[in-house]
């Protein structure tokens, strides 16, 4: 039987993802919002206060009457888009990688714009000398085995991200992009440091999915696991792109990798960088 | 099509599972004879954990499940020992090896008492499951990464290989030690510690309804399987009926991830071969599901979307997600697969590879499609009936195969498929007839203390859940997933295979590690 001729001939499948909207892309319920009403803060009223304490991961705090929404600790249970739905509701669309642990955290939060600056042009100064392909490594740190389906999503015909110059390596060598998946369990750790020690400079470090940014709901047991923050600081490493979700889906994970390489910006629109990609 | 359900299921209880029946046998040594004379008599050995100071063994006998089990008692320096089952009863062979690391429970003549799932630092505290701990922060326990894994075959002209725990591509971490004198695999090692989670230590002190979040993560790529699992464990206890919708929205959920799970399976067989073509096909038609899933229930894992006592309400009208898209994607996925059964390249290399007989699945109480396909006829959809499975026509048995080699294995995944998208498309048509328009039963689940028990049959096989639930809460949960009682098998799969069969022999097993890592 010949597979060749036979090829994708279904019409197209590939998504035409940051050049064109993606319908999946935009559609998607990846993240919850805080409604903040006009003119005023959040209501902290008895909804809202019984939505933070149902929190099964504890990702909403209500502090002098605020409300915040932590989606780096966020599981997407919906419990309290149940409970409060004044405030809190699914946001569809997939743009809610971050360059900074603060920016994923939503409603009454001061945004430091100052630090994002800084963040963002570090990150500008370290990708810049990237070529036109760019390679990941991948490294489970203790995840439930939903982040590497989605991962390997992406080298689907749907997702093809070869099409944009992006590419899953073997070798820590050769890689560019460094990213980790998990909790980040103690097991985890000697080898997550020795793939880091076998990375050359620059590298982008991207925690992807909830478990990765912050040990999710799994995670803080005995096996210490609240995040790769911690395993990667002990190698003196940061993590320079965060991508929540449980898991978080393929077209997030584009996002964060796009947003790192400085082709879209926070909210998924191509850049001027991203004009030539 | 399938031919209806005639008496197929003779066994069937009229709940689809009552609260397990309990054994207590009075010391270790008669705990050992009694577990060993049942399996001997035909029970299924369906896992052995420890509860504090309780050794409990899951037994699968002629009257459902049972759960025979005995207190140790300590010696004076503090240590806990009981005549090992491994010996004769094989699956015991990682149970045991899994509740030493952590209970600390010794299991005397176990033929290699290595840790499995924990290897601690010395003098650091064991987890104990079942145990109340006050200060979870306090409990942090080490696992020593670094030290070598334990090389068993030792001579002249033996090359160890390391596979992990970090692999190329995109995989999920675990460590194989394979000791080859050239081309030949004797010797397998299996560590799946590196990414040890410590669930069921996270299980404890949750309320149902939490507690099932978490039974979605132990094996994040069969969520709705767990969720399922735990779930009958909830509602047996609770005695809680499930409204007709979410009986049948649960069984459209299932096959979803089932296909999904089975397509993961093509493609990474296909990966093995070099078949690029197949490989993007099975990958866009299980994106496809994903994304149905998706569309029903807002995860494209399914998450949230099974909950004790029913299900959530769906966002769409399932007869509108499945509509004619679904129909040409089934034609799709039985074309590809067509082709990809008629492929000789492909075929040739899945012929006679990882072979495990209908003897060996049957002694080490194999589940799954790995099971099955050595005639090991497991499958909690026929056996204990739940949810719509009890009212939806199922062909008369479970998919089996005969051959026992990972042809065979796809074969049954590929039967399976098919069942699927029927169940799914009956499914869809029952609900539509239904008048009750709950999707979740009207009283909050609230639990009674005591032992309760739950199973589905998840992509990968059964997943039973065993809990005992203490002041409405979880006292002590053993997820038991596939995955950890059938890897075990991996070990044996390599007898005359050449090495460059292990691609193909993984992926035929399609097996999670978080769910073996736990
Ligand atoms: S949806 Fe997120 S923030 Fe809301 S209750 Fe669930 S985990 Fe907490």
């Amino acid at each position: 039987m010949a597979w060749a001729p036979h090829g994708l001939a279904n019409g197209t499948v590939t998504t035409k993802w940051p050049r064109r909207p993606d319908a999946y892309f935009d559609d998607f319920p990846a993240s919850v919002e805080v409604v903040v009403p006009e003119d005023a803060a959040p209501a902290a009223d008895a909804a809202v206060l019984a939505a933070a304490n149902a929190c099964p991961t504890r990702a909403i705090a209500v502090e002098a009457g605020e409300v915040s929404l932590d989606r780096g600790r966020c599981i997407l249970c919906g419990r309290c888009t149940r409970l409060a739905p004044e405030t809190f509701r699914f946001e569809p669309g997939s743009a809610t990688a971050s360059l900074g642990r603060e920016g994923l955290i939503v409603g009454a939060h001061e945004e430091n714009d100052e630090a994002l600056q800084r963040l963002r042009a570090d990150l500008k100064a370290r990708v810049r000398h990237l070529g036109r392909s760019v390679h990941i490594r991948h490294v489970d740190a203790g995840s439930d085995g939903s982040d590497e389906w989605e991962l390997q999503a992406l080298s689907s015909p749907v997702y093809d991200i070869h099409r944009l110059g992006i590419f899953f390596t073997a070798s820590p060598r050769h890689a560019d992009i460094l990213m980790v998946t998990g909790i980040g369990t103690d097991g985890m750790a000697g080898p997550l440091r020795r793939t880091l020690d076998g990375m050359p400079e620059p590298i982008v470090v991207m925690a992807v999915g909830t478990d990765a940014v912050s040990g999710g709901l799994v995670g803080g047991g005995y096996t210490d696991g609240i995040g790769i923050a911690p395993r990667l600081a002990s190698g003196g490493r940061g993590v320079d792109v965060w991508v929540p979700g449980s898991p978080a889906s393929p077209f997030s994970v584009l996002h964060g990798i796009l947003l790192a390489l400085g082709r879209v910006d926070e909210s998924g629109l191509r850049t001027r960088r991203g004009g030539r990609a | 099509m399938s031919e209806a359900r005639t008496n197929a299921t003779p066994t069937a209880p009229t709940a689809p599972l009552t609260t397990p029946s309990v054994t207590t046998l009075p010391d270790t040594a008669s705990w050992h004879d009694g577990v060993v004379a049942a399996v001997t008599e035909g029970a299924r050995f369906a896992g052995l954990y420890a509860d504090r100071d309780r050794l409990i063994a899951v037994l699968d006998g002629d009257h459902g499940f049972e759960l025979i089990e005995t207190t140790i008692e300590r010696d004076a320096d503090g240590t806990a020992s009981y005549p090992s089952l491994s010996n004769e009863v094989p699956p015991a062979f990682w149970y045991e090896r899994a509740a030493y690391d952590l209970s600390g429970l010794i299991p005397t003549g176990h033929p290699r008492p290595d840790p499995l799932l924990l290897p601690l630092h010395p003098g650091s505290d064991r987890p104990a499951p079942g145990a109340p701990v006050t200060d979870l922060g306090a409990l942090i326990v080490s696992a020593d990464t670094d030290a070598p894994g334990p090389v068993d075959l030792r001579g002249h002209g033996l090359l160890t290989l390391m596979f992990g725990p970090v692999r190329s591509g995109v995989s999920e971490s675990i460590e194989f030690l394979i000791e080859t004198p050239g081309e030949d695999i004797p010797h397998l090692n299996i560590r799946p510690h590196f990414k040890h989670r410590g669930i069921a230590k996270r299980f404890e002190a949750l309320a149902p309804q939490d507690a099932v979040l978490v039974a979605e993560r132990v094996e994040g790529i069969a969520s709705v399987a767990h969720a399922l699992a735990f779930s009958h464990a909830v509602e047996s206890a609770a005695g809680t009926r499930v409204p007709p919708r979410a009986r049948l929205l649960r069984v459209v959920y299932a096959e979803l991830e089932r296909i999904a799970n089975h397509l993961e399976c093509a493609m990474r067989l296909s990966d093995a071969a070099g078949l690029s073509v197949a490989i993007a096909r099975f990958a866009w038609h299980k994106e496809l599901v994903m994304r149905t899933m998706s569309t029903l229930t807002g995860s494209r894992f399914g998450r949230g979307a099974v909950i004790p006592g029913g299900v959530r309400a769906p966002r769409v009208d399932p007869v509108v997600a499945f509509d004619a898209d679904w129909s040409r994607l089934r034609n799709r996925i039985l074309d590809d697969r067509r082709r990809v059964m008629r492929t000789s390249s492909f075929l040739d290399r899945l012929r006679g590879t990882g072979v495990l007989d209908a003897d060996y699945a049957r002694r080490w109480a194999l589940v799954g499609p790995i099971g099955r396909a050595s005639a090991h006829a497991v499958d909690a959809r026929w056996q204990h009936p739940y949810d719509g499975y009890r009212s939806l026509p199922l062909p008369a048995e479970p998919a089996l195969d005969t051959d026992g080699d990972a042809r065979a294995r796809l074969r049954v995944r590929w039967q399976e498929v098919d069942t699927s998208f029927d169940l799914i498309e009956r499914a869809v048509v029952a609900l539509d007839q239904i008048e009750d328009s709950r999707w979740s039963g009207d009283r909050p689940v609230t639990v009674p203390d005591g032992p309760a028990l739950g199973v589905a049959e998840g992509p990968q096989g059964e997943v039973l859940y065993s809990v005992r639930f203490e002041g409405g809460v979880i006292a002590r949960c053993l997820a038991r997933s596939p995955a950890l009682h059938d890897l075990v098998a991996f070990h044996d799969a390599f007898h005359t295979d050449v090495f460059t069969d292990f691609a193909f022999i993984e992926a035929s097993f399609g097996l999670s590690y978080a769910g073996v890592a736990m």
